[in-house]
Parts: structure tokens; sequence; C-alpha cells
């Protein structure tokens, strides 16, 4: 694969950014990454993302890729060396790719619901639905793993970045009031073992979001928005 | 002997799209139609978590959701490609299907059943998203090139279903003058040997729109 150069546009603390580093971190793609408020629609951001507006975006050579999950497939078919993100087989594809979409369109949303309902009691059954949805999850660790250490086996893989680069966030919400554990091993102890493997994983321990930055980060990133909105 | 099943209903555009996609890799299949009405034991097992038709079965092995059952069906079976060989067409790939299934026909389908300000907001969103589409598919037979690819199957509502549902209630969205190369992308489309043999019969959908 021709060594053209590779840009990565967005915030580190955005989970959709995150996996994306997470699946270069895997196949030890030099890239460099600029730094983006995803809150300002800069001339450049619309430039390269002209439809979404929205980080994160990958550019390889001269030419942009959008949608996390996308450049995580797109990373996975353009540098062949370096572990597959991907599983080999078709069937074990179908099942990460359905999983990856649940994260994105079921789960995801959930959580952000939960983030924003500031009324105690309407929180609290948001928080319900949000472990339904992480107990799935849980059961499609125990088929996708196989009693081993990941989604992907053992190695990381295409779920564990859909769904790890949320891990971070999890542990933020527990943080924030201890009513709100998400990751619990009384509940879902696949995942809560799983969450924390992800912190030693040679492949993706360096991208791995860290919680306590986290927070300052969210902290910040919001005082932003604010401003902005003024 | 490979067993291939799908479950799926008559009218659906989704269960068209992964039984065309059999059919273009020229595998057998047997077809079990679903009243979604009245769900039955074998949809709810091996569609547990969305309930929803289409599902395709691989000896025994259920897969749901019809783009993952497109790729699916792509990397299992040999015969013409669904999606491009190159990293950044599949790419691109990827991010038509998910533009059409996310932003242009949820809108397109629920302006066809409201009504007033909502219908207009709906027109207005719809045709937004619309616009990208029409620029995408100009100097262009098909989205997939010269042949039907993922993209032209995620947009068969589109082509299809869609002109139908809206005339059937009176909305003018996708008009020939608006959307030129859409409108004639449509028509290539639905006349193409292959596809107008495997679309539903016009009056039979018509017939299932009147009891919505």
């Amino acid at each position: 694969m021709a060594t053209s150069g590779v840009k990565l546009y967005g915030g580190r603390p955005s989970p959709y950014v995150n996996r994306v580093e997470m699946a270069l971190e895997m196949k030890s793609v030099d890239y460099e990454l600029v730094e983006m408020n995803p809150y300002e629609k800069s001339e450049l951001l619309i430039k390269l993302n002209p439809i979404h507006k929205k980080v994160p975006v990958l550019v390889h050579g001269d030419r942009p890729i959008c949608e996390s999950l996308i450049i995580v497939q797109y990373i996975d078919d353009a540098w062949t060396n370096g572990p597959s993100i991907l599983p080999t087989d078709p069937y074990d594809r179908a099942i990460a790719r359905f999983w990856a979409a649940f994260v994105d369109d079921k789960f995801f949303p959930l959580l952000r619901q939960m983030r924003d309902t500031k009324e105690e009691e309407a929180k609290r059954l948001v928080f319900e639905k949000v472990l339904e949805a992480f107990v799935l999850l849980e059961g499609a660790f125990i088929t996708c793993s196989k009693g081993k250490a990941f989604f992907g086996g053992d190695t990381v893989g295409y779920l564990d970045i859909a769904l790890g680069s949320f891990v971070g966030y999890l542990r933020v919400s527990e943080m924030m009031n201890a009513n709100y554990k998400i990751l619990d091993e009384t509940k879902t102890p696949c995942l809560a073992g799983w969450a924390e493997r992800l912190y030693s994983d040679s492949l993706v321990k360096d991208a791995m979001l860290d919680p306590h930055k986290l927070l300052e980060s969210l902290t910040k990133l919001q005082a932003l928005s604010k401003t902005d909105s003024d | 002997m490979a067993e291939v099943k799908v479950i799926g209903s008559w009218s659906s555009p989704y269960t068209r799209k992964v039984e065309m996609a059999l059919k273009m890799k020229g595998v057998e299949y047997d077809y079990i139609e679903e009243d979604l009405k009245n769900k039955s034991p074998l949809l709810l097992q091996h569609n547990p978590i969305h309930k929803k038709v289409p599902v395709l079965l691989h000896n025994g092995k259920p897969i749901v959701e019809s783009m993952v059952i497109l790729e699916y069906i792509d990397e299992v079976w040999e015969g013409p490609a669904i999606l491009p060989k190159d990293p950044y067409d599949r790419a691109m790939a990827r991010f038509w299907v998910k533009f059409i299934d996310d932003k242009c026909i949820p809108a397109m389908w629920k302006a066809c059943w409201s009504v007033g300000e909502e219908q207009e907001k709906l027109k207005e969103e719809a045709k937004e998203a619309l616009k990208y589409l029409e620029n995408e598919i100009k100097g262009k037979k098909l989205f997939g090139g010269d042949k039907i690819g993922i993209v032209d199957h995620a947009a068969n509502f589109i082509a299809y279903w869609f002109p139908i549902t809206a005339d059937f209630v009176g909305l003018r969205l996708m008009t020939e003058n608006e959307f030129p190369n859409l409108y004639r992308w449509a028509d290539d489309y639905c006349s193409d040997t292959f596809v107008k043999e495997n679309l539903p019969h016009k009056d039979g959908y018509i017939a299932i729109l009147k009891t919505i």
C-alpha cells in the first residue's frame, strides 16, 4: 500500500473519532490527528464532509472518507498488513455488522437520551432501557467471543472498536453518578471484564479514552458550545 | 447441499432487494411469505431483536438487516459483484447506502402519510437529501456504473415504490423537473429486464397501500 499521507480530522473526546484511531492503531498506520471543534462547522469541515458536516473524516492521499464505521471498514480493506479488523468468516462478519449497527442505532441514542434527560424519574426510566440494550450486547459478546477475550476472539476486532469507543463514556456516567452504573459486573459480567481488558490490550490500549481526561474535555467542550450559542 | 431460505414480505422493497441479489448470483432459495400483522414463531425466533423481514437463512443460520444480508451474499457467492472491489469505491458505496437509508427514505415515506405543515417540513427534508443523490447519479447510468450495485439496491424504494405511493396519496415530491437525473435513473432501473421481472405488481402494491 502506497504511503500516502493519512490525516484524521476530529476531536479526541469523540467516540466516533476514537473508533478510527483504534483502527489505525491496530494497523500501525502513521497518521496526523487534526483537532477540530465539532461544534464549529468550519469551512474546512464543510469542504471535507459537505453532506453531514461532521467528524470524523479520514483523508487518505487526497480522498476523504466519512462515517466512523465506514472508515473502519475502509482501513481494514486498504491496509491488508496487520491484524484483520472484521472477522474472516462471512457469517461472523454479518453478525459483527449487525451488532455494530445496533450500537449506533439503538444503544447510543439511548445513552444520549439518558444524558439529555434532566428529570430524575424520567432519567431512571431511560437508564433501565440502556441496561436492557446493554444486556443484549452481553449476549452478543457471548456469541461472538466464543469464550475468548474479545468480540473478535483472541484479538480485538470490529465490534470491539464499535462498542469499545464508548467504554470511557460508560465509566464517566458512573463517575458522575454512582446510580448510573452501566458496566456492572453483577448484571453484565462478560462486558465488565471485556472493558477492563481493552485498556491493557497491546493493539488498542494507546487509543482507549481515559475517563478522567474525558470528564475534563467534556466540561471544556460544553463551555465552548455555550460560548458559540451566545 | 447448501440450504437457503428467505423470510420476507411480498410488497417490501427490502425483501425484493435480497431476492434480486440472490438471483443475480444464481442462488436457489425457498421463499417464505410472512404475515407482518401476525408474526410467525419462525420470524421471532430468527430475528428476536428487530422482528422484521427480510431474514436470510443460510444452512439454518439467520442473517438480518437487508444491507448486512447483501454484503453477506456478495461475500459468500460467486457471480456479478454487488459491491465494488476497490476499498475507496466500497467506502463510497457504503456511504451512499447509509445516506439513502437514513436521510432519504424515512423522510420520503413519512411525507406520504403526513399532512399540512408537517408534510411540508418532511418534503423539504426529503428534497434536500435527494439533491445530493441527483448530483451523484449525474453522468452515470446506474449508481453502480454499468451494472446494478448495492447503491441501486438501496435506492430501489426511490425508483419504484415511492412514485407509486406518492401518486396514490397525491404527493408531488420527486418531479422530473426538479430531479431530471434521478427520474431518468429510476426509469432505467425499473426498465431493466432483470429488475422488471422482480418487482411486485403495481396494482397489488396499490391494494396494500389502501389498507394502510
